[in-house]
């Protein structure tokens, strides 16, 4: 067994050695540019992505017209969500997705919330300017607006009901287990909403949303769906007809295949429309230009069909891995928490909390093992997860929690290895730890006024 | 973010770990830091009754500079006075074991368990002394 050992799949997963092989001739020999029409090279490359193409539409059920290649799933649910808002913009301008999605999906709908917000500011102003009749400052605006009563105002309300900039945003909160509420779902369509965006599964926690449920609503309501499907494709079965998806973002990098280039599947029937972010050659169908990326596009090619062949006895095999360090770990320690749904879970992924212990001082006694951890530590903001907190994990078993990502060439001896390992370093940490005494001396904690700093 | 070599020692083999009495009154304890945060330290400290600290014992829940920079002052703190003890700062702690930026609270979070082992101990040395010139009168009241 070779150390250090990498069960952190969700964070990015190695290559397969088949896709290099796959894409080693689009470097040198094979280097044309996929968008020359009138010679061998561009043909040549045109046709490897062409393939490529096809091979990742029929690992989601789609037709290889639907696929638009990006740099990454970042891009591809930037894409989805602002092209989708901005096209859309006269039909309405709001958006539902959950407090547990990727930043990628929170961020591009925070942007969206504050570009509605600036361009409302600057009716204000001007409003605030025909009232006062003089120049007005933003820094005014806080107190004038009270003096001019501007809530009630039937002009600006007006104004600001014609404002096609940016977009409003709900963010449903999950259940205990990380479940959508579809009943909350439903409820939080509107009229004005166009477009819902839940992720397939969840990347710290692993817990795999219905999405055949949340596609229907959406069809039946007559809004797009959008799914940030990055940790679940060619991991789980996933078909775009049986998730009625408009919209799923992929990434090559978490299933085998290269880092830097990604796919956004954009359905076509019924038809769905985006604006582009990226102008430039009209690559893409004019929805993503720039030079196709052929050798990573022929790598992500290749990852899909290895996947497709493969997901479904690579599943078992990995959740069997999974449940062995769950059944290792459950039998060695007490006070252990999994973060999330069991049933309804990724296979490669458990997600644990440990209790009065710290994550980071875990991982740093595992030093040969690559995990993660939702501790604060971890992170430069200082704040633990988010996620588990939106599932109601409180801070400190946030503090405490492990993220282990088990993928296509983890091995039994390694999952045996780790348990061994934080086993032994959750009971030092424990030895080491006050709450853990003080916990067993049966004192409340949740009692304590603790002096936070 | 890599660790300096002063902090994996110190977390690998880390001194002093453990408990001490403290219903002991040579012993004070300080409880510092909140669970919530992700660090809360606990450093008990045995002080004879000419104010030297003999004995010192850490338990911390919290990151590996945490648990370092418990370990590091438990073993400075042994053999100085109480007032050596309360001058010792976050900023040398830090400076020991090279602690970037964002783990400067782990060091301010073990000044601060020294300072409030000594203040247990100074409260408790108070009370009984307030005790003493009172105990002999009467019994303790029964609680209402």
């Amino acid at each position: 067994m070779k150390l250090p050992i990498f069960m952190d799949y969700h964070s990015t997963t190695p290559m397969d050695p088949r896709v290099l092989e796959a894409m080693k001739p689009y470097f040198v020999e094979e280097f044309g540019n996929a968008a020359s029409r009138n010679h061998k090279f561009g043909w040549t490359a045109e046709a490897a992505v062409e393939k490529a193409r096809k091979q990742l539409a029929a690992l989601i059920g789609a037709s290889e017209k639907e696929i638009v290649f990006t740099s990454g799933a970042t891009e591809s649910n930037n894409l989805a969500i602002k092209g989708v808002v901005e096209f859309y913009k006269d039909k309405g301008d709001h958006i539902i997705t959950m407090t547990t999605e990727h930043k990628a999906v929170l961020d591009t709908c925070k942007r969206l919330e504050r570009q509605r917000l600036d361009r409302i500011d600057e009716l204000k102003l001007q409003r605030l300017m025909e009232l006062t009749g003089r120049d007005v400052t933003p820094d005014e605006l806080a107190t004038l607006e009270i003096k001019h009563g501007l809530e009630n105002d039937a002009l600006l309300k007006r104004w600001i009901d014609k404002v096609r900039v940016g977009a409003r945003v709900t963010y449903l909160s999950p259940k205990k287990d990380g479940l959508i509420d579809l009943d909350a779902l439903r409820a939080a369509i509107t009229d004005k909403t166009v477009l819902v965006s839940v992720m397939l599964a969840n990347n710290e926690i692993g817990v795999v949303q219905p999405v055949a449920e949340i596609g229907a609503i959406c069809r039946e309501k007559g809004v797009l769906f959008h799914t940030d499907a990055v940790q679940g494709v060619g991991k789980i079965p996933f078909d775009v007809e049986t998730a009625k998806a408009d919209l799923v973002s992929i990434t090559a990098h978490k299933m085998y295949g290269p880092k830097g280039v990604g796919a956004l599947y954009v359905r076509r029937k019924p038809r769905v429309r985006i604006a582009a972010l990226i102008d430039g050659g009209g690559h893409e169908r004019g929805m993503r230009s720039g030079t196709l990326n052929v050798a990573g596009i022929v790598g992500f090619g290749a990852a899909a069909e290895i996947a497709r062949a493969e997901l479904g006895a690579e599943g078992q095999r990995i959740s069997g891995l999974r449940d062995r360090l769950w059944a290792g770990l459950s039998k060695n320690l007490d006070l252990l928490t999994v973060n999330g749904s069991l049933e309804h879970r990724l296979p490669g992924n458990l997600n644990v909390s440990f209790a009065y212990v710290e994550g980071e001082a875990v991982m740093m006694a595992i030093k040969d093992v690559a995990v993660s951890s939702g501790s604060a530590c971890t992170s430069a903001s200082l704040e633990p997860s988010y996620v588990l907190r939106a599932l109601g994990v409180d801070e400190d078993m946030a503090h405490s929690s492990i993220r282990f990502g088990l993928g296509r060439f983890s091995t039994a001896e390694e999952v045996d290895f780790v348990i061994d390992l934080v086993t032994r370093a959750v009971k030092k940490l424990r030895d080491m730890s006050p709450l853990y005494e003080m916990a067993k001396e049966g004192i409340d904690l949740k009692s304590i006024a603790w002096t936070a700093h | 973010m890599a660790y300096s070599e002063k902090v994996i020692e110190h977390y690998e083999n880390s001194r002093n770990v453990g408990t001490l009495d403290k219903e002991d009154p040579n012993v004070g304890t300080g409880l510092v830091g909140a669970p919530a945060c992700g660090d809360l330290m606990r450093l008990q400290l045995k002080i004879s009754d000419d104010g030297i600290v003999q004995d010192a014992k850490f338990k911390t829940y919290g990151c590996g500079s945490a648990i370092a920079s418990s370990s590091l002052v438990s073993e400075w703190v042994k053999g100085k006075s109480v007032d050596e003890a309360q001058t010792i700062t976050n900023k040398e702690i830090a400076r020991e074991l090279s602690l970037p930026p964002v783990k400067i609270h782990c060091s301010v979070l073990a000044e601060d368990a020294i300072k409030a082992a000594i203040k247990d101990f100074q409260e408790k040395r108070a009370k009984r002394q307030a005790q003493a010139v009172v105990a002999p009168k009467a019994e303790t009241p029964a609680q209402p």
